[in-house]
């Protein structure tokens, strides 16, 4: 397959993956809800008990199931790398995320990365901006995207309810197996799949072309 | 004993006296009695209501502690306990001494007991319950209530000497012998007084007349037809131990030696159809220290195969010194568990394929290995952290979801308006789309947010202000979808509510941000903050 969102999204199961940006946790929601939705294994969401902005499971509710997903609360981030490694290995579970408030160390990415091979589960590290790891099989960093122009496109329009404009991009930021890339995309909530909208530079409005420019010349450079 | 006390119980409508002192049966106060006639014969009387369940668990507690006197202990009625002492009195210094040690325990204990020894079980009955009874006092029910004279009491009348039964009940009243209010009545009005009048009478005549029920409570208490003592069952125990020959320090042994307790612990549990909550391995080593692994499972299990590598971590944190000698695994909880269908998972199980078993068995052994992950996870930072979700009745948006300990829930079938994972197209039609108004994907405790000097002064705006300043970044709505106003539950107290109604507003900022904004219109009256940002969309 050419299309490179394709060979790109559904991420590679039996590894693990880091995501950053403000819409890090629809991604972890969304990848959560696929994984759930294709092998009936329930999700796991470990963060640090101290933190105060807890996932709204209602909110959640358009990307996943949240009856299939389990908090964790750990007490700091050593016992988050022991619980999520366990968790990884253990294969009963389709996808672990984990909030890492703080840098992994190589080993500790490694680590994880040979438990979700072991346990055949997807490991999300959400993490901080620029805190990445070069033991992750890729790196996205997803970000909400305002468009003045979204009803206009064609895609858009035909998904009438979806007029909340989940439009989001997401860039892949590194990439052990394959190319970067950069998009834009909608969640289609009622056949629960993302669409992708546009790729960037070939859209037909001009929102943020700038910073869009600027972010896929950051892409680039890398 | 310094006032008259009493406990009531409601009986058919009526506050009734259940139980009192002696200091109450002085005044005249009686069993069954009902409370405002109690209250009009002794008018400082205390009364509480009584606690028959409490009653009845120190009654079992009693009888757990009686079995030091003999190991045949029953319930007597609902506050009486019936002892089969033949063969151990001589432990205790005989029948008499026996009376006076359970006599001077249970004093100390601060019970009052009426007590009585004899060869059958209705003969201790009637001179436990009318041993004291003197022929003119006003009811022999007044001594059954437990009124002991404190200090120096005399217990030989409480005692039956061996094949004298007859001369010691003989002047007792023939409720004694634990006949129908009826049949007693029937015989007083004949006459017949004691047991020993009763006992003259020609037997057929009185089978003829009453029945019978008088002879064979008769029979039962002179010995002549027996009556059995049916003990209190013990309580299955739950722990096995194995002492070692070799003290034995390597992991490994450490797990085997656990691999066979758990077998034999198993085939206990299988038996009485529980499964272990708690699991407390013990381990003595050689200079007499011990240290304790504690397992907390997710659900209740007994099966050996899936419990053991559930052990492994505790087991290898153990400092086994000089090795370790002596093993005990106890289940500390255990659990009423249903039986499963074995086969289908053993067949999942053992091939490892989903395929083969079903998606029964696959389901199954899903659950089943998701236990075990909570189970790992549980022994690491504790059962009470995992968290499950659980769908609440609210608008508040904090209270619309519960988090309860994945342990001790069960999930939810389908989240309301979680639709998609393999709904129906009708399903899927009625739900997301008219789902009610978005919410946000996080929440967080309110943060107040800067506003522009334009928007401040402005008393009557309810809308979002177009520009603001959030966690020191500058935005400008786009645009804002609302208001929805969410009003405090008056019925549920929240701090965080205090402050009254809401007004949520959907806000898109032009920096991508997607926010959940809420204004508080009263706040402006008291010149606070009146607009906080309280979730993200997606």
């Amino acid at each position: 397959m050419n299309d490179p969102f394709a060979s790109a999204f559904p991420l590679r199961a039996g590894r693990a993956h880091e995501v950053t940006g403000q819409g890090a946790t629809a991604f972890a929601a969304i990848v959560c809800g696929l994984g759930t939705k294709a092998d009936q294994r329930p999700s796991l969401w470990l963060v640090e008990d101290w933190r105060a902005d807890l996932i709204n499971p209602v909110g959640l509710a358009c990307f996943c199931d949240p009856s299939r997903l389990l908090l964790v609360r750990v007490p700091d981030q050593k016992s988050m790398l022991a619980c999520a490694e366990e968790a990884l290995r253990s294969g009963a579970v389709s996808c672990v995320v984990t909030e890492l408030p703080r840098a992994l160390s190589f080993t500790a990415g490694r680590r994880l990365q040979l438990a979700a091979e072991e346990g055949k589960s997807t490991g999300i590290l959400m993490i901080g901006e620029g805190m990445g790891n070069n033991a992750a099989e890729s790196r996205w960093h997803c970000a909400p995207l305002f468009s003045p122009h979204l009803h206009q496109i064609k895609t858009v329009s035909s998904l009438s309810h979806s007029s909340d404009s989940t439009l989001q991009r997401w860039q892949l930021i590194k990439n052990k197996s394959g190319t970067l890339g950069c998009w834009d995309i909608i969640w289609d909530a009622e056949t629960r799949r993302v669409i992708v909208v546009s790729e960037v530079g070939e859209r037909p409005y001009s929102a943020a072309q700038g910073r869009g420019r600027a972010l896929c010349s950051h892409v680039a450079a890398e | 004993m310094v006032a008259p006390f009493a406990l009531t119980l409601q009986q058919s409508n009526a506050e009734r006296i259940y139980c009192l002192n002696a200091m109450a049966e002085e005044q005249g106060v009686q069993r069954g009695m009902g409370l405002a006639d109690a209250r009009a014969l002794c008018p400082d009387l205390q009364t509480m209501p009584a606690n028959q369940e409490a009653d009845n668990q120190f009654l079992h507690l009693l009888a757990r502690w009686a079995g030091r006197f003999c190991p045949w202990v029953g319930l007597e009625g609902p506050d009486g306990l019936v002892l089969d002492v033949t063969g151990s009195t001589h432990l205790f210094g005989g029948e008499q001494a026996l009376l006076e040690t359970l006599d001077e325990r249970l004093g100390r204990a601060g019970l009052s007991a009426q007590l009585a020894l004899a060869d059958t079980r209705g003969a201790a009955w009637a001179l436990a319950h009318y041993g004291a009874w003197q022929p003119g006092s006003v009811s022999p029910a007044e001594n059954k209530g437990g009124g002991v004279a404190q200090g120096g009491r005399d217990l030989s009348s409480q005692l039956a000497p061996r094949g004298k039964s007859l001369e010691v009940l003989g002047a007792l009243p023939v409720a004694a012998l634990r006949l129908d209010e009826k049949i007693c009545t029937g015989l007083l009005r004949l006459g017949v007084r004691t047991i020993e009048a009763l006992y003259a009478l020609p037997r057929a005549t009185l089978t003829r007349r009453f029945g019978l029920e008088p002879l064979m409570r008769l029979d039962q208490a002179l010995g002549h037809r027996e009556e059995a003592i049916s003990p209190l069952s013990e309580a299955p125990h739950y722990g096995v131990r194995m002492s070692l020959p070799d003290p034995i320090g390597l992991a490994d042994d450490v797990m085997a030696v656990t691999g066979k307790l758990l077998d034999r612990l198993c085939d206990k549990l299988d038996r009485e159809g529980c499964g272990a909550r708690i699991l407390q391995l013990t381990m003595r080593r050689l200079d007499q220290a011990a240290s304790q692994v504690e397992l907390r499972l997710a659900r209740p299990m007994r099966e050996a195969c899936r419990i053991l590598p559930l052990f492994e971590r505790g087991v290898g944190e153990v400092d086994a010194g000089f090795g370790i000698d002596m093993v005990r695994l106890e289940a500390v909880a255990v659990e009423p568990m249903v039986d499963e269908q074995m086969t289908s998972i053993v067949l999942g199980g053992a091939t490892g394929s989903k395929e083969r078993g079903g998606p029964l068995a696959a389901g199954m052994s899903e659950s089943r290995s998701l236990d075990d992950l909570i189970t790992r996870l549980g022994s690491r930072i504790g059962l009470e952290n995992v968290f499950r979700f659980i769908p609440a009745d609210s608008h508040i948006p904090e209270r619309s979801f519960s988090l309860q300990p994945a342990a001790w829930s069960a999930p939810v079938g389908l989240w309301p308006g979680a639709g998609g994972t393999e709904g129906s197209e009708v399903s899927r039609g009625s739900e997301n789309v008219g789902m009610g108004p978005p919410r946000p994907v996080r929440l967080f405790p309110p943060e107040a947010i800067v506003l522009p000097l334009s928007c401040e002064l402005d008393m009557d705006r309810r809308e979002p202000p177009e520009h603001f300043r959030w966690r020191r970044m500058q935005l400008s709505v786009a645009r804002a979808r609302g208001p929805e106003r969410i009003a405090p539950e008056w019925w549920w107290e929240d701090p965080l509510w205090r402050s009254g109604i809401r007004d949520y507003w959907w806000v898109e900022t032009r920096q991508g941000w997607r926010l959940w904004l809420f204004h508080t219109p009263q706040n402006r009256l008291a010149h606070l903050s009146s607009w906080f940002v309280q979730g993200e969309f997606a």
